[in-house]
């Protein structure tokens, strides 16, 4: 009855919160319930099927293609908005009380308490890179305290990107994985082995280190051919076709961690993957927005892995902006700028905007990338030709601009 | 210039593998750049673990990196006693955090395992009771440097030698931890041949001033001013005390 009760404050509490115009109401919604009731995350959870989605980069929207993917099967509860702290994860099972399964995003350093917390089906683990140095969290202490979650859930399988050395070191030793060749370009934290830290001779087909660590024999691949068609492929010979509206390679990786994590939880991988091509629009990102005489596409960019992905999206036919924030959810150094590799832009104007926008504007100096600076960065797109505009944004600097731009969908110009 | 027989000026980026957690990489960038901005021909190698590193570089940067990374880098630095020779007697070297530290005497990891450092600078470290994570403002010793900000994240606590100086002193934030003997907190070391620091951002990009400096001691030139584009702006950012 107290356990209702507290879920209740939790869910008038957000719509306070909604209703006052601060946010979605999730987090807040969340800690009330926490607060009254420690185990509400566990008893919410009981007599479901949980997937928890976790990593570095591309965990919103491998939870919105993982949730499409079960919804095929029966109903959903998922925190779709990307609160992925302990209140997030809370907030979303509340809201959906009675469904058969649940998809949770969770922050990388609160994934040990969560799955403690709901015993998972299944962990989605997809990469482990650098993101907020100054959050304490070095990507091998993550990596420890990950691995040691997992030793303590026999019952869980991990689904586990078998190309990232430091998601090989903390999944290891788990019980139950999965192993899924989702691909991995940027090696910045990984030349070094995890365990033993020697270099490690890699290629990204294989890597191995003298110590014994070494990519594992992968149960899926993400097998991306030409000509756009793409396809998951198991080592029993089956090949599913991938057809998503996402763009770029990552993607395709993030869908076949997502079709692995559907199939261990029932679902047929070729009505996964149907379900999943119809994702287009992930908390935002990748939507399509017009503001004044511009179609503006908002991407997400949040450190230098995630940068590398975004470099193979990013149209070179149309202007570009470039918006860096540097707050306490951004990390407040800004130093990662520098492991990204600006050379390679080709874009024909390219605005740096945003809170840092300095930073960013010395940073594509030495890049030798032409810019212009313009801090504002609604400011910098009503001041350009008319025309479409890639905006590439880091986490909240992206969320600025979604409540700051019409919501509506462009129409063609 | 160095050990070119041509005049391009060569800049080595020691183990970026192992000591590029924090992004100095990009220190060597800085120096590249603005040397060719003056017309200097110049080259930025990356010297990883796997080769025999050159001894001819005209400037050595080393970077941060995790705990691990770091004993692995010491002990390869010892196995390369020509290239320490070479940062000692001819280069000039920038080195950074878990760099700065590696140079030293000794230092020790979070168990409290002390081992000992390459021994090119009287510095020692110990590990400090908190990890110190913010913005850095200091005053430079070197004259016409200025102030320097950057952006710290260590737990180490640093004491330089009576005989070094402490590249400047902290203003903001904590940098080696310890006072200097007039009492004041200082940050990393200055010598004739080495700059140490606790500063990322990274340090030479915040702080055009002391990436001249590095350039005029290693190639003996008196450099034209350079007027960078947000230079300005992103310096009014950090060294205003309220900015965060
Ligand atoms: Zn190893």
């Amino acid at each position: 009855m107290w356990f209702r009760a507290a879920v209740a404050a939790g869910t008038w509490t957000a719509r306070l919160s909604r209703r006052l115009g601060a946010g979605s109401g999730s987090i807040i919604g969340g800690r009330v319930t926490l607060a009254l009731c420690p185990d509400a995350l566990a008893r919410l959870a009981a007599g479901r099927q949980v997937a928890l989605v976790s990593g570095t980069n591309g965990k919103t929207t491998t939870s919105h293609l993982l949730a499409a993917a079960l919804a095929s099967m029966g109903t959903v509860a998922h925190n779709a908005t990307g609160s992925n702290m302990l209140d997030g994860a809370l907030a979303a099972l509340a809201q959906d009380p009675d469904t058969r399964f649940a998809v949770i995003e969770v922050d990388e350093l609160h994934l040990a308490t969560v799955a403690e917390a709901v015993d998972p089906e299944v962990i989605v683990l997809l990469n482990l890179s650098r993101d907020q140095l100054d959050r304490g969290s070095e990507v091998r202490s993550v990596a420890a305290a990950l691995s040691a979650a997992l030793i303590r859930q026999p019952r869980t399988t991990v689904v586990a990107n078998a190309d990232d050395p430091m998601v090989v070191w903390a999944a290891a030793p788990a019980v139950r994985t999965v192993w899924v060749s989702a691909g991995a370009t940027w090696a910045g934290d990984t030349t070094t082995c995890p365990r033993c830290g020697r270099s490690l001779a890699s290629t990204t087909e294989r890597w191995a280190c003298e110590c014994g660590l070494a990519r594992p024999d992968a149960a899926w691949t993400a097998v991306d051919q030409a000509a756009g068609a793409a396809s998951a492929v198991r080592t029993t010979g089956e090949s599913v076709p991938v057809r998503l509206s996402l763009p770029g390679r990552f993607n395709l990786g993030n869908a076949v961690m997502a079709i692995a994590a559907a199939a261990r939880m029932g679902v047929d991988p070729q009505d996964a993957s149907d379900a999943m091509s119809r994702v287009d629009d992930v908390a935002g990102r990748y939507s399509l927005v017009t503001y004044g005489s511009h179609e503006v596409r908002l991407l997400l960019a949040k450190n230098p892995a995630g940068w590398t992905e975004t470099l193979g999206v990013i149209d070179d036919a149309k202007a570009l902006l470039i918006v860096v924030n540097a707050r306490e959810a951004d990390g407040r150094d800004t130093s990662w700028l520098w492991d990204v590799p600006f050379d390679e832009l080709r874009s024909p104007t390219v605005v740096a905007c945003g809170e840092r926008a300095a930073d960013l504007g010395v940073r594509l100096s030495y890049a030798d990338i032409v810019h212009t600076t313009i801090a504002d960065p609604v400011a910098a797109i009503a001041a350009m030709p008319p025309g479409k505009i890639d905006v590439v944004a880091n986490y909240t600097a992206f969320a600025d601009l979604r409540r700051r731009l019409p919501s509506a969908p462009a129409e063609a110009l | 210039m160095g050990g070119t027989a041509d005049s391009t000026l060569v800049i080595g980026v020691l183990l970026p593998d192992a000591l590029g957690t924090y992004s100095d990489s990009g220190n060597a960038v800085v120096l590249a750049q603005r040397a060719r901005w003056r017309g200097i021909a110049a080259r930025v190698l990356q010297i990883t673990a796997d080769v025999t590193p050159p001894t001819g570089c005209d400037i050595y940067v080393l970077g941060g990196g995790e705990d691990q990374a770091q004993v692995t880098a010491t002990r390869w630095l010892q196995q390369h006693p020509a290239l320490v020779g070479a940062m000692e007697t001819s280069a000039v070297t920038l080195a950074v955090c878990a760099g700065f530290q590696i140079l030293g005497r000794s230092m020790s990891d979070r168990s409290g395992h002390s081992y000992s450092g390459v021994g090119l600078i009287d510095v020692t470290t110990v590990p400090g009771p908190r990890r110190a994570v913010g913005q850095v403002i200091t005053h430079c010793v070197i004259p016409g440097v200025g102030q320097l900000t950057g952006f710290e994240n260590h737990r180490g606590i640093s004491t330089v030698a009576a005989s070094h100086v402490p590249l400047g002193r902290v203003v903001r934030g904590t940098g080696n931890g310890t006072p200097d003997a007039a009492g004041h907190l200082g940050d990393g070391v200055w010598t004739d041949r080495i700059v140490g620091t606790y500063l990322h951002g990274p340090v030479l990009a915040r702080n055009p001033a002391l990436a001249d400096h590095l350039l005029t001691t290693a190639t003996g030139r008196t450099l034209d001013p350079l007027d960078l584009p947000d230079q300005q702006a992103l310096r009014r950012t950090y060294l205003q005390r309220s900015s965060r």
